[in-house]
């Protein structure tokens, strides 16, 4: 574009610029963020360093803070969440792209964008009153009686623990990995389908041939996201997970996560070393979903925003 | 041969319907709830009296401004920075590694929890003005909701095709008023489903106002003191002893997930008009 009255420009240079500044600023939060939890939490880094990570105990009356019991709740409740909502979100995902006709396609997508929508303290409100009675009171003796031999279906049923949060967490996460692996499989090209589908494939031989092997990557980028999810959920584990700084191998007992400890102790910490303790745990769960993240993106971004043309199977 | 792959064809094809319909069980498992517990304990008193002391009686009038002033305060800071990052994305600088940089940490910044907004905020404006304020909440849903503002304006900016923008160029019209009198305003309403949406999304986050807007039994009469927050009482009154409380915190659910699902359905309804009219 060649160069406009003076005053033309004045304005092209005025929003250029401000929109730009914008655009920095994005980056800038970004940045700011690590940095002001990096330096929020020195004084623990200083005084625990790595042994903070493997640490079993927190005791904030003695002074001691250890971040394993929180890092094991956090895991725990997160893979639970994955192992139940990956399938079925997958499942969801390949139903909504590939099978349901548009009408139908609509009403679910729209449905499961709903579930997507409902605010997590909605869900811990639920999980509190009506899971975990039903949990405490039907699933978990069952399961108790059927299969207590193993440790994960051991001990007293109380409903308010890490197969809860678990749940919970499965509700929230499944939308993410519906509708990102939904995404993904939309964008594959047409012709991969119809190359599968005139070689005589049936229509599951076609999806797992033509479409899954192709959005693969994006499909685990989809997953890792739900994952990051998962892992920072605040509210809704807060409220049923039972708040303990347990570990123990039973899904039936309470325990603690990371995003937990920070919501109920923050307004407690009462002294600079606590508060530093809780911050590091801030920036330890930073950092992990800062890089499942990175790498989740890079793996949808690879599939979804530039198909480098259809690699006939 | 065949009868075996259609077999497995067919029961790959109900595990995927069966899948679609495990789905939506919660959905209507929680709003069932919410809706059944929430209107036995929704009254008159719940929108318009202050809560009562120690789980007795009262309402949340409160909390309901409150939710109102810390979502539009976040909006007039999120929104107009959001639209002027996707501005610059898709008007000045479309491929450069800058822009690259900025759209990939726009994506990356969705999935940073929020409660880690809600610390960073604390440890950059509640503890530098040494109170608890309604402003540093309206903050922290901010940088929540401007990644999501970005994503949808600069994918609805894209869509506009680029004839009307040669056109403007074609009559002299300086750049920057075909942007703002131009491509905004033909884009305008797939901008306003993407806000709307964001509005949505921050109306019922919870943890990052735990230690910014931290909560306030009265009214809060200016921005710099702590304020109430549906999100917040549901969880206050969830976690507190008295049955009375619990019921509200059911009423104050139904009441937001009332919101949330409104701003949803009126945002798809804004977007699906602008498709029947092109």
């Amino acid at each position: 574009m060649k160069k406009k009255k003076p005053r033309a420009s004045w304005g092209d240079r005025i929003l250029r610029s401000a929109s730009g500044l914008t655009a920095v600023l994005v980056v800038g939060i970004m940045i700011w963020m690590g940095w002001e939890m990096f330096i929020s939490s020195r004084q623990s880094l200083h005084q625990f360093g790595w042994a903070f990570l493997g640490g079993r105990v927190w005791d904030p009356v003695h002074r001691i803070f250890g971040a394993l019991p929180f890092i094991y709740g956090t895991l725990v409740t997160s893979l639970v969440a994955l192992v139940i909502a990956g399938p079925i979100g997958l499942g969801v995902a390949i139903f909504l792209s590939e099978m349901a006709p548009a009408t139908v396609r609509s009403v679910v997508g729209f449905l499961v964008e709903l579930l997507a929508a409902i605010p997590s303290v909605v869900l811990g409100l639920w999980g509190i009153f009506v899971l975990a009675p039903f949990l405490g009171k039907v699933v978990e003796p069952w399961l108790g009686k059927r299969l207590g031999f193993i440790p994960l279906f051991h001990g007293a049923p109380v409903g308010v623990d890490l197969l809860n949060g678990g749940l919970i967490l499965a509700i929230m996460i499944l939308p993410t990995i519906a509708s990102i692996s939904r995404e993904v499989m939309t964008a594959v090209p047409t012709v991969q389908r119809e190359a599968a589908l005139a070689l005589g494939a049936t229509k599951w031989e076609m999806i797992r041939i033509g479409v899954l092997s192709y959005a693969k990557s994006g499909i685990i980028g989809s997953v890792i996201l739900g994952l990051g999810r998962a892992l920072g959920e605040t509210m809704a584990v807060t409220m049923v997970i039972g708040n303990m700084p347990n570990i123990s191998p039973s899904l039936f007992s309470t325990a603690y996560s990371m995003a937990a400890v920070i919501a109920n102790e923050f307004t407690e910490a009462t002294y600079g070393l606590y508060l530093s303790a809780l911050m590091e745990i801030g920036l330890i769960l930073f950092a992990i979903t800062l890089l499942l993240n990175i790498f989740a993106r890079l793996l949808v971004w690879s599939v979804a925003r530039g198909p480098k043309g259809g690699h006939l199977v | 041969m065949d009868a075996r792959r259609n077999l497995l064809n067919a029961l790959m094809m109900g595990i995927f319907s069966l899948a679609a319909v495990i789905a939506v069980v919660p959905l209507f498992a929680v709003l069932g709830y919410v809706l059944k517990n929430g209107l036995t304990s929704l009254n008159w008193a719940f929108f318009t009296e202050l809560p009562g002391m120690m789980g007795v009686g009262g309402g949340m009038a409160n909390a309901i401004i409150g939710t109102l002033i810390v979502v539009l305060l976040a909006s007039l800071i999120g929104i107009p920075i959001g639209i002027l990052a996707a501005i610059y994305l898709s008007e000045y600088d479309r491929s450069s590694w800058f822009s690259t940089l900025v759209r990939f940490t726009s994506d990356v910044l969705t999935g940073i929890p929020s409660i880690i907004v809600g610390i960073v905020v604390y440890a950059a404006i509640v503890v530098r003005t040494k109170h608890f304020s309604a402003f540093s909440g309206g903050v922290a849903l901010a940088i929540i909701m401007i990644p999501s503002v970005i994503r949808a304006t600069e994918e609805m900016l894209k869509l506009v095709p680029h004839t009307i923008r040669e056109a403007g160029d074609a009559l002299g019209i300086p750049k920057w008023r075909i942007i703002l009198n131009i491509v905004l305003p033909t884009a305008a309403k797939g901008i306003l489903t993407g806000a709307l949406l964001a509005v949505a999304r921050i109306s019922g986050e919870t943890a990052p106002l735990l230690f910014t807007a931290l909560g306030n039994l009265y009214y809060a009469h200016s921005l710099n003191e702590p304020i109430a927050t549906l999100p917040l009482n549901i969880y206050f009154y969830a976690i507190s002893p008295y049955d009375q409380w619990h019921k509200q915190a059911w009423a104050a659910a139904l009441v937001l997930v009332f919101i949330v699902i409104v701003l949803n359905v009126v945002a798809r309804l804004a977007f699906r008009s602008r498709l029947r009219k092109n």
